[in-house]
């Protein structure tokens, strides 16, 4: 089932952190398996990184706290042999770390020399977007990342009943735009095309970390803009060009865009003010944030839109 | 507000009804009013059935809903209950013989297999309206979703603005009135009913053909927009079943292609 949120403000940073974190607890209903959020801080020259070097489903045999602090050196090791200048490593989990560093090459090469660490995966990358994933519901990803109070202009968010793959970070949303800086995607459906897609994107070089249909959309997406298409073309192809039924969610360094199928199979309800706008698979998200009385619509089938901050 | 759940996994096993509504009667009959705002699903349904069957109350009115699912669901008496705000999904369901009001809008499938009564929603409703509807009146004053009456066997949907994709899939029996523009896919595979259009059309489903508009269908038009306020478009276009599908065995090669 899934139940996707997204949030901009028009007027100024918030605490999406807080915001997020109310908005898909109160559709815990929906997908009980795992949480995750892309939250867009204050931009800054560093750029951010989230990364995992294992997963927590994983049995922790003898080794595995050994292991995972050699991969985080390995890491620091890398960042640093391929010219990134570390400003901070913190974890917040032993398998989960974000960093910051200053870099100016191209983020591809950077992606893939630390992915080539076992276990790594880059969860994010960007001035701006912090893509925190884990397993378990909303309130308890938000207290184990510390996610209360982190300020930023727009955020989207993905409660996950696993469906198509397996329980653990890989599977779950949101998935990076590997390796566009600052874009990141939420899904509610079922990709029907997803092997024909899979496999032509990898032999444009793309890279998949799990086997879950949505990461296709992220990585389709990513492909198209890099040909030169703008978000807005990109995901008005995406309605003639993935099978099955989808409602998306996608968010870039200043927008959040929505799409929807043709046959408007999965819902989406949606609230729109001078001050924000907010969207959700179901109203009572929308209503966790903004406590009044709301006029809301859904929209309808083969709609694309996009905000701006 | 913590919803327990118990081994089986049923939501709120042991909730009770809250006995929070106030009272009034008076010589026209009693009416009753209760603050949702505080309460679980369970704990609102227990309450609206107490005041409903057990009290015998017969005007109910439900404050802050706050689009809270499965609402009003299976109330087989008649009365008339006011929802003061929104429903999300599954709202109104399975009822007989009830007047529900809503006075904001509605999520996914309101009035979902209704047999009788009246459903008016003051805004915007989901997808899924007024679906399996067996009769009664379901009436929104705003826009709807997508596949509004799918599977409708019966009873009247009225739509004062616009409606989505696959309006009256497979329509069985009833009517349906949209005011606005539907969207594609209108009157895919329906057996037979009638849905009137005032707006603009974006195609057509399977086998759904259009009318001739008769004089007893510009009766029925104009009562029903009469009884409900809802001020008629310029005119309308009716559409009913072609019946080239009610034989499967013998299709022509074309046919089997509509279908397939």
């Amino acid at each position: 089932m899934c139940g996707i949120a997204g949030i901009i403000h028009r007027t100024g940073p918030g605490d999406i952190g807080s915001e997020m974190t109310r908005m898909l607890q109160s559709m815990k209903h929906r997908g009980p398996d795992s949480s995750g959020f892309a939250l867009y801080g204050q931009p800054t020259d560093l750029l951010v990184m989230r990364v995992k070097l294992a997963d927590p489903s994983e049995k922790r045999d003898i080794g595995w706290a050994e292991r995972l602090e050699r991969h985080r050196d390995e890491v620091e090791h890398r960042l640093a042999k391929i010219g990134a200048m570390v400003d901070v490593l913190h974890g917040d989990q032993d398998y989960a770390y974000r960093v910051t560093f200053r870099y100016s090459g191209d983020l591809k090469p950077l992606a893939d020399y630390i992915e080539d660490v076992p276990g790594c995966e880059v969860l994010s990358l960007g001035h701006s977007l912090e893509i925190i994933k884990d397993l378990s519901d909303a309130e308890s990803v938000a207290e184990r990342y510390k996610l209360t109070g982190f300020t930023g202009t727009h955020a989207i968010g993905h409660v996950r009943m696993a469906t198509e793959s397996d329980v653990d970070i890989s599977g779950a949303h949101p998935y990076w735009a590997y390796p566009f800086s600052d874009i990141a995607v939420v899904h509610n459906g079922q990709l029907t095309n997803y092997h024909m897609w899979r496999r032509r994107l990898e032999r444009k070089g793309h890279r998949f970390q799990s086997e879950c249909d949505s990461e296709i959309i992220a990585v389709y997406l990513a492909q198209k803009m890099d040909d030169g298409l703008s978000l807005e073309t990109a995901m008005k192809q995406s309605l003639d060009e993935l099978d099955g039924v989808f409602t998306y969610l996608v968010v870039t360094a200043d927008s959040l865009g929505m799409a929807k199928d043709e046959m408007a199979a999965k819902p989406l309800v949606l609230y729109e003010s001078p001050e924000l706008v907010a969207l959700a698979s179901e109203e009572v998200a929308i209503r966790a944030v903004l406590g009044r009385e709301i006029d809301t619509y859904d929209p309808y089938e083969r709609e694309v839109l996009v905000w701006n901050r | 507000m913590r919803i327990s759940y118990d081994a089986r996994g049923l939501a709120e096993p042991s909730a009770q009804a809250p006995r929070t509504a106030t009272v009034e009667r008076g010589a026209d009959g009693a009416t009753a009013v209760f603050d949702a705002a505080e309460l679980t699903t369970r704990q609102i349904n227990l309450e609206l059935r107490r005041l409903v069957y057990d009290e015998g109350i017969g005007d109910v009115t439900i404050l802050n809903p706050g689009a809270k699912h499965s609402i009003a669901v299976g109330i087989l008496a008649r009365c008339r209950i006011t929802i003061d705000g929104s429903l999300g999904y599954f709202g109104c369901g399975l009822i007989d013989g009830p007047e529900i009001r809503i006075k904001g809008r509605v999520g996914w499938s309101v009035a979902e297999n209704m047999m009788s009564g009246v459903v008016v929603v003051d805004k915007n409703a989901g997808s899924l309206t007024g679906a399996a509807l067996r009769g009664g009146d379901v009436v929104v004053r705003g826009d709807v979703g997508a596949r509004s009456g799918i599977d409708q066997k019966g009873g009247t949907i009225l739509v004062g603005g616009n409606a989505g994709t696959m309006t009256g899939f497979m329509l069985q029996r009833g009517r349906q009135v949209i005011c606005g523009n539907v969207g594609g896919g209108l009157g895919d595979s329906m057996y037979d009913g009638a849905i009137y259009v005032g707006g603009k059309i974006t195609s057509l489903g399977v086998d759904c053909v259009e009318a001739e508009l008769t004089a007893d269908d510009g009766e029925f038009l104009a009562r029903k927009l009469r009884i409900y306020g809802i001020e008629p478009p310029g005119a309308f276009r009716k559409f009913v079943c072609g019946r080239k599908l009610w034989n499967y065995d013998n299709l022509e090669p074309a046919e089997r292609k509509l279908v397939l």
